[in-house]
């Protein structure tokens, strides 16, 4: 374990370097603070402003003035001080076995960085591990050809590069629309958009439309979605999907399969980008022992934090999208308030100063959500693709399908941690981030219970794979050794 | 299957790595994984359960499904490690192979 001082320790990490991190780590060092940000990728901006230091698309109209927003977070985190460590893979946030040599409260985070396994210690953690797309499970999407409409956006941001040859795009959310008009801007190909947005939907979120009638994100959303929807073939009541491969089992996506008012058709498709909203990205939070809740608006599992990003597990905050979907503008208030009560719960500023310093951007965050409920309602995704039917495959690494976990209900499976010792569900290198959300909604549906009373996994460090041969080769204390030797 | 923007394509800095053995080229900044879609590799393994092809899915790190081996070393995320000049870059096959 380091000393405090040293290389290895410091007042405040921030891990993920999104709107949320950024601005989190920035407030934080601009007080003072020590502060580590550490980022998985090798340039900061998270997925939202992905490659925004270094894109090779120049041509600003492509990517949009909200991408181009990321840029200007940088500034301030390279005046404050923070130091940043990217290309830092986390793979664990816990409570030491012991304290500091003070007596203080540490917590211990592991980290691979350029191929070695490291320990940092610090006395406060920021997650800021944003979104992941939920999870689309149709038949055939784990075919080569197949990707998130958000892998898509990555290619653009990071290489330049757009679908060639057929492509559809499938689904509902802001995202879909979003990734489209960039496609157009860069004059890309786009076959067709099949729209899974439920009509009823409609209904539902109609009474919340006024909230969303004030949001930042009414005018900019309508006006690239008639441009879309002018320009690009949009085939609304999508109910069912599925991707083809070839004849002769070769297994790669050569068609899309759609069912529009109880009809299929089907199109040729070199390309198929898939979306569905995002959820958040929960392991590091879960497997901290973060307390999470189901969230019945958002349809997902959310860490359950106060108004100021704290969880459940002392020193450990949450900010961003990783805490419960909002934006990247929302991500980045909150940030900073989660940046602020770090810095109280440290002694650096007073009660007082906090409330006053968080005044301007609380005002901020609840500008940047106003709305948001209307669009949660409205692209709530249909149950056919959130509980698909029993031959779809819903945990991609260990291909088992929702018939396999609907078979382990009736052998009395109650919920997603014995569904994991019965099917290895969840178990493999994903570590239940692409089929979490659904192995839940499956077994509640098949249940006849609310997700809720069916639980998550119960995630355990490392979050992400490590090897063994990293882990043995951390420095270790005569405590350490002595746990292992002494029986 | 992916293609440069045709302004990008031509102001590249080119790198050149193997995929298989075969020559390939890239653009400096890209992921292995981006690179392989570049190059019109769409399949970059077969699972060690079914055998059944896989690509790179969600290009964040998250699906484990672009793993590949990189210079001998097996069960590398290809969207998270940048591609680099005489790089070797294989398609796997199933599991990462012991001492791989």
């Amino acid at each position: 374990m380091s000393a405090q001082g040293s290389k290895f320790d410091f007042d405040i990490a921030v891990v993920g370097s999104g709107p949320a991190g950024l601005a989190a780590a920035a407030l934080a060092a601009s007080k003072g603070a020590s502060v580590v940000l550490l980022d998985e990728q090798t340039e900061p901006g998270g997925q939202i402003y992905r490659a925004v230091t270094e894109t090779p698309v120049r041509d600003r109209k492509v990517l949009g003035p909200d991408y181009w927003h990321g840029a200007e977070l940088l500034g301030p985190l390279r005046d404050s001080g923070a130091v940043h460590w990217p290309g830092s893979t986390v793979w664990s946030v816990a409570r030491p076995r012991e304290d500091g040599p003070d007596g203080e409260r540490r917590i211990q985070i592991g980290l691979s960085r350029n191929g070695a396994a490291a320990m940092l210690t610090v006395r406060h953690v920021i997650l800021a591990t944003g979104a992941l797309e939920r999870p689309f499970p149709i038949p055939g999407w784990t075919l080569p050809g197949v990707l998130g409409a958000g892998a898509a956006q990555v290619l653009l941001k990071t290489s330049g590069l757009v679908p060639s040859g057929a492509t559809v795009m499938a689904g509902s959310g802001p995202l879909l629309w979003l990734l489209a008009w960039q496609y157009l801007q860069a004059g890309a190909r786009i076959d067709a958009i099949l729209d899974t947005t439920p009509k009823q939907n409609w209904r539902a979120a109609l009474p919340l439309l006024p909230g969303f009638l004030r949001s930042p994100y009414l005018g900019k959303g309508m006006k690239l979605m008639l441009e879309v929807r002018r320009k690009l073939t949009v085939i609304g009541n999508v109910t069912a999907l599925r991707a083809e491969g070839g004849l002769a089992g070769e297994g790669v996506l050569k068609s899309v399969v759609y069912t529009r008012n109880g009809t299929e058709h089907r199109l040729p498709a070199d390309t198929l980008l898939l979306h569905q909203g995002v959820v958040p990205n929960l392991n590091l939070a879960n497997a901290t022992g973060c307390a999470q809740r189901w969230d019945e608006q958002q349809r997902c599992w959310r860490p359950t934090t106060d108004e100021w990003g704290a969880t459940s597990v002392e020193g450990v905050s949450l900010a961003g999208d990783g805490a419960g979907i909002g934006g990247a503008r929302a991500a980045e208030e909150a940030g900073r308030l989660a940046a602020l009560d770090a810095l109280h719960r440290l002694g650096r500023i007073g009660r007082e100063q906090r409330d006053q310093s968080a005044a301007p951007f609380r005002a901020a965050l609840d500008r940047a959500l106003t709305g948001r409920a209307f669009l949660d309602t409205l692209y709530t995704p249909a149950e056919a693709f959130r509980v698909p039917a029993d031959d779809t495959i819903v945990c991609r690494c260990e291909e088992i399908t929702a018939g396999a976990v609907r078979e382990a209900v009736r052998l009395g499976c109650s919920g997603p941690n014995q569904a994991k010792s019965f099917l290895r569900c969840g178990m493999g290198p994903c570590q239940g981030r692409l089929c979490g959300p659904t192995v839940t909604e499956v077994i509640a549906a098949e249940r006849g219970v609310s997700p809720a009373e069916v639980g998550y996994y119960r995630l355990r460090p490392p979050v992400k794979p490590i090897t063994l041969a990293e882990l043995a080769a951390l420095p270790k204390t005569d405590a350490d050794i002595d746990a292992v030797f002494k029986h | 299957m992916f293609r440069r923007l045709p302004e990008i394509e031509t102001a590249a800095e080119k790198v050149s790595f193997t995929i298989d053995g075969r020559p390939a080229k890239a653009r400096a900044g890209d992921s292995v994984a981006a690179a392989l879609l570049a190059n019109g590799v769409t399949a970059c393994r077969n699972t060690p359960v079914s055998g059944a092809a896989r690509g790179p899915y969600c290009m964040m790190g998250v699906c484990f499904d672009c793993l590949v081996t990189i210079d001998g070393t097996g069960n590398r995320q290809g969207c998270q490690v940048r591609v680099a000049p005489g790089m070797a870059v294989e398609t796997q096959n199933g599991k990462r192979e012991v001492e791989r």
